[in-house]
């Protein structure tokens, strides 16, 4: 079950991201290594407590330490109001439209992922291609946050089993072991 | 309760304050802005655990503030385009506990003896303010010799053969330098230039209770997550120990109060968003150069030249794809500098005469990698050849980079004020930044870029890429005009005549006898170094005269 997006929405958004960062031999593409989860749990951020916004510190276990990033830091209301204002939209909110209305992540991915089609998830590669270009504003959103689902840490949903950093050779983090100075000066 | 400072501001500046402040028995008040990931808010006098090796917080979240929505600020070239031509991120050096020390790499060189000499040295500028600080080199000697040991600077003295002479030195010895560095390094070398490892407030050995830098290579723009970087970890935890002093995150300073030539204390907002006042016999303001003056005009204190004179670091960006991995994501981001581009030779005396120019300074230029994958993913085009783009990685593996820091001269017409047109969360107007770029800027960096480039060819780069921030192009991408550069300095200048002054040399506003101004506002003019170990050095030396303590009373064994 998605977090935030309908069923439909999010088997959209899962083909969408796998045409984006398409599969290639034995990587996933992105929707398939988690992307498309790190965007649902990005909309649906304030459904957990305290919200997914920020991973926690100093280390996530993977080079040693315990696994802190799972523990997402608490917001501020000052936070809360700014993290809620971007992905809800402003709603009409007095507190939130000091600077006028904003529009929120949840509506640009649900109008985004509409003008896709219903058909979307079926359509031939080539046609698919063309409904993603053809919404150059909702593309570039989607693309930013599908190459941050696919290479950021996973505790936030995508990059499955670090897929995405093992795919291109990259150690993702690596407190609290670092680099040896050997490492650093000649590798 | 009336404290002896209240201290706007928990970065580099208002941290060494309050350091150099309590050590004589002061007590203050921090007041911060934004959030406090950088102490145990269970025992303010140890670091906290919140900072990781994490792309999505750091780079794409605003964990470190100012979070644009919350605290928008405004940009314009001129006052042609109106009230702004954009509003959101400008500058956002960070809006945290620890200010814009938090995110920094931690370079911290000195600046020279010409840097505070500039109109004797070179002379006018023609269409800039270009002026002698009011104090010299050898005046602030003293003061750097101590701040380098309370952050904790690593470097080699004699490595920079054009260095300023050095009363001792450095607290510790460089760290490890960066693979691709030493072959940027080898290459600038034999093309006659003079690199050397850049001084680096980044533990090479343990050092004051911290340990030394693993080389997790998430350095620049990230919180340390080991902290090893002391500034302004050691000056804030030393302060705390103290127990003279109250640390207050997430509390806005909306104004200076003011009786006759004295300010009586503040009026602030805390958590509670609930505004309320205190009293203090000193202020003492260090929110950096954007965000003083800010203040200053907010509280209709200071003269007509608040604002005046801001200057940023016009960078020249010069990218080089190497035929091999370079390594770039491990280490301390920089480890190797040089500083020919800041010493005129004749070729870029011919540049000068050649643009009209009577004389030509770049800025110290950065050798470093690539930034990290979920920036560089954004770089290739979607599609079938992006995993392949992401494993070839001509953009993060394979990249080499210089960066510039190019001099920036005072024109009055870049300037910092308030719009009125855009609020902050509580309803006050943001500050407005109108900034561009003036032929000295362009000329340098049209000069030095070429010449950057040829060693990155050296070096062995089968393609090289040219652009600046404010302006040019990048990968297709069209950069903003706004400038990048988180090197924000000027806006209240310090100088002995009010006339052309906001403060006098030791930071203390002109018509107010207890406000002092503890940041890089302050600089006359903004020499191509990094800012951070003059802005800490000034503030120290402007809390020493105000308790009294000169440089020589510290004990030299301490840190």
């Amino acid at each position: 079950m998605p977090i935030w997006l309908t069923e439909s929405e999010y088997s959209t958004l899962h083909a969408a991201c796998n045409r984006l960062l398409p599969p290639q031999g034995d990587t996933p593409g992105a929707g398939d290594a988690g992307s498309a989860d790190y965007i649902d749990t990005l909309l649906g951020a304030f459904s957990f407590d305290p919200p997914r916004i920020w991973a926690g510190g100093p280390t996530s276990g993977r080079a040693g330490g315990d696994a802190c990033f799972e523990q997402f830091h608490p917001l501020t209301a000052l936070d809360e109001l700014a993290w809620r204002t971007r992905i809800e939209g402003s709603q009409n909110l007095t507190e939130r439209e000091f600077n006028g209305p904003v529009i929120g992540l949840q509506q640009r991915y649900r109008e985004g992922l509409a003008s896709l089609g219903p058909d979307f998830t079926t359509a031939e590669p080539d046609e698919q291609d063309r409904r993603l270009r053809a919404n150059r504003e909702f593309l570039s959103l989607l693309f930013e946050h599908t190459c941050q689902g696919m290479y950021g840490a996973p505790e936030y949903g995508g990059n499955r089993d670090t897929v995405g950093w093992r795919a291109i050779g990259f150690a993702g983090d690596v407190q609290p072991r670092g680099w040896t100075d050997q490492e650093v000066s000649a590798p | 309760m009336t404290v002896d400072a209240v201290i706007i501001g928990s970065g580099p500046g208002g941290s060494t304050a309050a350091d150099i402040l309590t050590r004589a028995g002061w007590t203050v008040v921090i007041i911060e802005k934004g959030r406090n990931h950088l102490l145990d808010p269970e025992d303010l006098t140890r670091p906290s655990a919140d900072y990781s090796n994490d792309e999505i917080k750091f780079t794409h979240r605003f964990f470190l503030g100012p979070d644009p929505f919350l605290e928008p600020r405004t940009f314009r070239t001129g006052v042609d385009e109106g009230d702004h031509s954009h509003v959101g991120e400008v500058n956002s050096i960070p809006s945290t506990v620890g200010g814009g020390g938090t995110h920094a790499d931690g370079k911290t060189p000195r600046f020279r003896e010409v840097d505070f000499r500039m109109h004797s040295t070179f002379g006018p500028q023609p269409g800039a303010d270009v002026v002698d600080w009011p104090l010299t080199y050898d005046d602030l000697e003293p003061w750097y010799a101590l701040v380098e040991r309370a952050v904790g600077v690593a470097g080699t003295a004699g490595a920079n053969p054009f260095a300023a002479p050095r009363s001792g030195p450095f607290p510790m010895p460089s760290g490890t330098p960066m693979y691709g560095a030493t072959l940027s390094s080898a290459a600038a070398e034999k093309l006659g230039f003079h690199p050397y490892a850049a001084p680096t407030a980044a533990n090479s050995v343990p050092y004051d209770g911290r340990p030394a830098c693993n080389n997790c290579g998430f350095c620049a723009f990230f919180g340390c997550p080991i902290h090893a970087k002391g500034d302004p970890v050691a000056l804030l935890t030393r302060t705390m120990a103290t127990g003279l002093a109250e640390l207050w995150p997430e509390t806005y300073v909306s104004r200076i109060r003011t009786e006759g030539r004295r300010a009586t204390g503040v009026d602030y907002i805390g958590p509670d968003g609930v505004e309320r006042s205190m009293d203090a016999r000193h202020v003492i303001v260090a929110g950096g150069a954007i965000e003083t003056p800010r203040l200053l005009l907010q509280s209709e204190i200071g003269n007509e030249l608040v604002g005046r004179f801001l200057m940023v670091h016009y960078q020249t960006i010069v990218l080089g794809v190497m035929p091999f991995d370079v390594y770039g994501d491990r280490g301390r981001a920089v480890t190797h500098v040089h500083d020919d581009a800041m010493i005129p030779d004749d070729l870029s005396k011919a540049a000068a005469k050649a643009a009209g120019l009577p004389w030509m300074r770049g800025g110290m230029v950065e050798h470093g990698g690539g930034g990290l994958p979920a920036s560089e993913a954004r770089a290739y085009p979607w599609g079938p050849t992006h995993l392949e783009q992401m494993q070839e990685s001509p953009m993060r593996r394979h990249l080499w980079a210089f960066i510039m820091q190019g001099e920036d001269l005072p024109y009055a017409t870049n300037t910092v004020d308030l719009d009125l047109s855009i609020r902050d969360v509580r309803g006050f107007p943001s500050p407005r930044i109108t900034y561009k770029g003036g032929t000295h800027e362009l000329a340098a960096s049209a000069h030095h870029g070429p010449r950057l480039e040829a060693i990155l060819k050296e070096m062995g780069a089968t393609s090289t890429m040219l652009t600046s921030s404010p302006g040019g192009e990048f990968a297709g991408y069209k950069r903003s005009m706004a400038p990048g550069s988180r090197h924000v300095i000027g806006t209240a200048r310090m100088g002995t005549d009010p006339a052309t002054s906001v403060v006098d040399p030791f930071g203390r506003l002109h018509d107010l006898d207890n406000v002092i101004v503890a940041d890089s506002s302050v600089f006359p003019t903004a020499s191509g170094y990094g800012p951070t170990l003059t802005l800490v050095a000034l503030a120290a030396r402007a809390a020493g005269a105000l308790a009294g303590t000169p440089a020589e009373s510290f004990d030299p064994t301490l840190p």
